[in-house]
């Protein structure tokens, strides 16, 4: 039904246009909506078609202010009507009057191209600049053309801004692109958070897209869902699933022929790794491998075999796991056990694996202490910590965060772990553990927090509110 | 057999010699052990040096040793030894020991010359037990004719603080020797407070004689400047977390450790201020900040 609205009203759009033009749209749409993944051609059909309506709405202006005021309502219809593909509709309602501008449609290939970098690079210069501008105008006017190339700004890890229309479409714009399901938001929105997303509960992302799907490996899909259950949860697991995802995409991969496997595979990878933000946000760890994936791609020989380069990108991954998780582990608990003395009483806080290793192995070193277990809703994390440590037969108590004051005078120590680390010192971690830090201080207590190096992250943040992940609040 | 003699050669050094820091005593005879050291190749060198400063550390237990020991032995060891001829590397080691000896001789000046300028005319000081460094600084200080008057606390309970009383009597510094439970009623007197380290760790905090923790308490409440004085082969690589977390080999003299059944009866000798209470460290590397201790060290011991 609603594929019937969309065909339809991209038919009104395309009267102005030459017929043939439109049967080409439909043929584009119709692939679109079966979930195959676009050639080439049908791409660059694709951004000609929306050049060319960009043009032709410049060209009379007074008609664009008019086609603005009835868009929105058939915007809303639409939504209204189906929740299942609203990606598709609001991407193509917003193209008309989106911003950028271009002059002659009818290009050659090089200049096409040439157009598209400087097009980026003026996105990119304008994503830098968000921060300063605030309020930007709305949709109609023209941005500072493309052609003016700005210095790329060095890229740190994009910001959440979800109150920054601009942001919001441009972000929408490159899912639609990636042919990634947009999120649905929720409905009513705590204005406190307005800046973070709000994301409805009530589906998960994969709902949205057809399986098979042609455009996400098979692997890729069933870690996203994953993440945004809950089954693979905390920093270490999600980036080793990520990395073994990563194993059998590289695995299962063929490079197209006049391609070179280190330029298509990156490209291969992109719309995985938003696909996969979108059903849950990267953290700073699968942040820094995926960094570290895409190098060893980018550093192939372009005269290597594929056999070859696959063996070797796969052998890189699995040294990256053994040296940046498992050996730091076994590093770091050697210098955590000088630390623990015979009738510490230890606190720790959720399920952290590392401290979870480091506890187990000074049980083994023979050190007498016993641990207190804190845990907090909704997640109740520490009762996987209490399930691991009395396993090993570690003598444990159990306590809700609203009884650590009750309990911290009997502590002698607490060990923490870490999601992040940002470049101030500031440690980022699951909700609760600032305050159990700041508690531990009133107590004259020594935190100790034990981190990887590969969850070192260059931003700097001081309070938790300005970029964050919202939970679920009905469990 | 040469290990005896490395001892009684670092006695005799400091009772010849009463001013030289313990340190710079046992590194000295460790320079000596070095010259006379029998082995054929490097690696039995260096294990029968690692073996002669842990000798060393039994000896005399104060963290100084230790760190002095370990500096040294890093000291002479980062150079290239490429030479295929083992003597010629022995000959090596040797004049690079001299170097790192005439290094820390000059070191107490570099740090008395640093800190005696904060001292003001008319100035009240407050010190504890007795400090060769601290020494120095009030001696540089009187030479520069400034007028100033001393507290020590006595510091029991080897009574030190009248020894030190009695070498600032003869440097005509006007001196009163206190209770060590009087420091909370002296303190709205003194201007600033000075004190010596036996050892300055990771942390940016010291490890000083019984009672300079209390001490740093006092001066935080009555927000008077705590200023600690040490020379840089002081540093030493341990970070203490509180009181209990400092090793016990540093905690008691070398001989109670050896004859005594429950270190826990005993009665500790130092304890550990935490880097907060300190304002300043005056070392032969600079005027000091406690968190700028750590990248210092990093930098010694790398």
């Amino acid at each position: 039904m609603a594929d019937a609205d969309e065909t339809s009203k991209q038919a009104e759009r395309n009267t102005n246009v030459g017929d043939g033009i439109a049967v080409k749209k439909q043929d584009i749409a119709r692939a679109k909506n079966e979930g195959k993944e676009l050639t080439k051609d049908e791409k660059q059909r694709l951004r000609k078609e929306k050049k060319q309506q960009k043009k032709n709405k410049k060209d009379d202006k007074g008609e664009s202010e008019h086609e603005n005021v009835p868009l929105p309502p058939s915007q809303a219809v639409v939504q209204c009507q189906s929740q299942k593909a609203p990606s598709v509709a609001p991407s193509l309602a917003l193209t008309p009057v989106s911003v950028c501008t271009s002059e002659k449609p009818a290009k050659s290939k090089a200049e096409q191209r040439a157009e598209r970098r400087a097009r980026q690079e003026a996105d990119r210069a304008a994503k830098g600049k968000k921060g300063e501008s605030a309020q930007q105008p709305p949709s109609g006017k023209s941005k500072a053309p493309p052609n003016e190339l700005q210095p790329v700004v060095k890229r740190l890890p994009e910001h959440v801004q979800v109150d920054d229309p601009a942001a919001v479409r441009k972000l929408a714009k490159k899912l639609e692109r990636q042919q990634i399901p947009v999120r649905s938001e929720y409905g009513y929105k705590v204005s406190l958070f307005s800046h973070l997303h709000q994301y409805s509960r009530k589906a998960p992302l994969t709902q949205q897209i057809s399986i098979p799907s042609t455009v996400i490996h098979p692997y890729i899909v069933r870690l996203g869902l994953q993440y945004s259950q809950g089954i693979v949860a905390g920093s270490n697991a999600r980036s080793i699933a990520l990395l073994h995802a990563f194993q059998k995409v590289i695995q299962d991969y063929k490079t197209p022929p006049n391609e070179e496997l280190s330029r298509d595979l990156v490209n291969k990878l992109k719309p995985y790794i938003s696909y996969l933000n979108q059903c849950r946000p990267l953290s700073a760890s699968m942040g820094n491998a995926i960094k570290y994936v895409k190098k060893e791609i980018s550093n192939i020989p372009c005269l290597c075999k594929e056999e070859e380069a696959k063996k070797q990108l796969l052998s890189c991954i699995d040294n990256y796991i053994k040296e940046k998780i498992t050996l730091a582990a076994t590093t770091i608990s050697a210098y955590a056990i000088e630390k623990i003395s015979n009738g510490d009483v230890i606190l720790v806080y959720g399920c952290s694996s590392l401290v979870n290793h480091i506890l187990c192995d000074a049980f083994d070193k023979k050190r007498k202490f016993s641990v207190i277990v804190v845990d907090s809703r909704p997640r109740l994390e520490g009762r996987e910590a209490l399930r691991r440590l009395v396993k090993k037969g570690i003598c444990c108590t159990y306590v809700l965060i609203s009884a650590v004051s009750y309990i911290l005078p009997e502590v002698s120590k607490v060990f923490l772990g870490a999601h992040a680390l940002l470049a101030n010192g500031y440690v980022m971690s699951r909700v609760g553990t600032s305050q159990i830090a700041l508690v531990a201080k009133a107590y004259n207590v020594p935190v100790l927090v034990c981190c990887e190096t590969y969850k070192f992250c260059e931003r700097v943040q001081t309070d938790s509110f300005v970029s964050n992940e919202l939970g679920n609040q009905y469990t | 057999v040469n290990k005896s003699l490395l001892v009684k050669y670092f006695r005799t050094q400091i009772s010849q010699d009463p001013d030289v820091a313990s340190a710079a005593a046992a590194i000295r005879s460790l320079l000596e052990f070095l010259k006379r050291d029998q082995s054929e190749t490097l690696l039995g060198l260096r294990e029968n040096l690692t073996e002669a400063i842990r000798r060393l550390g039994e000896a005399d237990s104060s963290v100084a040793v230790s760190s002095g020991g370990e500096l040294f032995l890093r000291f002479i060891t980062l150079t290239s030894l490429e030479h295929l001829d083992f003597s010629q590397s022995k000959n090596l080691l040797v004049e690079r020991g001299e170097l790192f000896l005439n290094k820390i001789s000059l070191s107490r000046n570099k740090v008395a010359k640093l800190c005696h300028t904060f001292i003001k005319d008319g100035a009240k000081i407050l010190t504890h037990s007795s400090s060769r460094v601290v020494l120095k600084v009030l001696e540089n200080a009187a030479a520069d004719k400034k007028r100033f008057s001393v507290y020590v606390t006595e510091s029991q309970p080897d009574s030190a603080g009248k020894l030190m009383a009695e070498k600032l009597r003869r440097l005509n510094i006007p001196v009163t020797v206190i209770l060590d439970a009087a420091v909370g009623y002296i303190m709205e007197k003194v201007n600033l407070v000075i004190v010596g380290a036996e050892g300055v760790v990771e942390s940016g905090g010291i490890i000083n004689k019984i009672g300079t923790y209390q001490l740093a308490v006092c001066s935080k409440a009555h927000n008077k400047p705590f200023y600690v004085v040490a020379e840089s082969f002081k540093f030493v690589r341990l970070f203490p977390l509180n009181q209990q977390d400092v090793p016990a080999q540093f905690k008691y003299k070398a001989d109670i450790l050896k004859t005594a059944e429950d270190l826990d009866k005993e009665h500790p000798m130092i304890d550990y201020t935490p880097p907060s209470l300190i304002t300043l460290l005056f070392t032969d590397l600079g005027v000091l900040t406690p968190s700028a201790v750590s990248d210092e060290l990093i930098k010694i011991y790398l």
